[in-house]
Parts: C-alpha cells; structure tokens; sequence
C-alpha cells in the first residue's frame, strides 16, 4: 500500500476529485511530520503511538573500520502499536 | 497530538468541516489497519513504511515471579521512520 491506494479510497469513498484527494492525504502527513519534528508525539487511538525519544550520547564503533567515534546526543521516533491493533493482527 | 487534535488541525488547515476530516483521518488509519491485517507492507515516501513481522515461539519467563511461560508465535506490526524523517526530528 502506497500513498496513492489511500488517495484512490479518500476519492472513492468520500467523493473527493483526486487531486483534492492528494492534497489532503498530503496534509493529514505534513501535520503528523510537523508535530513530531518538533518534538511532539502523536498518538492514534486504536491504532498506535508515534512517539519522539530523546538518545543520549555514547561511545559506539564504525562497523566497518572499528574505529571508536562517539554518536551525538539525538532523537529518535518510535511506533508503538496499540494493543486493539496487535491483537487485530493476530487474529 | 492525539486523533482529534490531528483532526481539528487538519480541518483549520484545510478549511473543511470538522466531519470531513474526521473522515478522512480515520479512512487513512483505518485503511492502514486493513493493510497491515492482510500481512501488507504500506510504504508512505518522507514519513516511513510499516511491515508485519512474524516472531517465532519462545519460552519467557514471567519478570515478577521468574516462572517460565510459553509464548507463542505471534506476528506484530512493525514501523520503520524515513530517512527524510529521521533527518527532520533532529533538525537536519
């Protein structure tokens, strides 16, 4: 499933022309992309949480050299999928 | 952010009604879930793709009470950030 199998169902069932259908799948993106950029999660009941998380520092190594390097402090996103789609999943 | 904070943005943003976007939010998560159930991979290009991955039997133990437990085989949905995203949350 791409972002264009969505934008077809957004015009199929809602009526929507197709290029008002993108550009309103593109901004429900944009707003999600938006809030975690800065720093803010989102979260999706029933389906999951989009979480930011904040790495320290540490000592890590080039896999390829050996070479110690030190990976800078960073954030990073997560999905947490809610337990109605985990279990939705499993069935 | 939760659903309806994403929804009432949406709807400011876009000049809709609450409804319409309502709408449109939950066919855009709803349709992942459908996705994700059928075992599919979705890929959305600057945000990130999700996979089902299937994880194999072990056996646990309960951390409390340190018994073991079997666990099943179980498949759970797994979501990969793009590389666009992972550049942008740390302000690159």
């Amino acid at each position: 499933m791409t972002k264009a199998d969505i934008i077809n169902t957004i015009h199929a069932e809602l009526g929507y022309s197709k290029t008002d259908a993108a550009r309103l799948v593109e901004s429900t993106f944009d707003i999600i992309k938006e809030q975690l950029s800065d720093g803010e999660s989102v979260k999706i009941s029933r389906f999951g949480n989009f979480l930011v998380r904040k790495k320290h520092a540490r000592k890590g190594r080039n896999p390829q050299t050996g070479e110690e390097m030190v990976i800078l402090r960073r954030q990073v996103i997560t999905f947490k999928a809610s337990q109605v789609l985990r279990r939705q999943i499993n069935k | 952010m939760n659903k309806s904070e994403l929804i009432e943005a949406l709807y400011r943003k876009e000049s809709l009604t609450e409804q319409a976007a309502s709408d449109i939010v939950n066919l855009v998560f709803d349709g992942f879930k459908e996705a994700l159930k059928a075992g599919d991979r979705i890929e959305i290009r600057g945000f990130g793709s999700f996979s089902v991955r299937e994880y194999g039997a072990y056996t646990g133990r309960n951390p409390r009470t340190g018994k073991k437990v079997a666990v099943q085989a179980k498949r759970a949905p797994f979501f990969k950030v793009g590389k666009g995203m992972k550049k942008r949350v740390n302000g690159e």
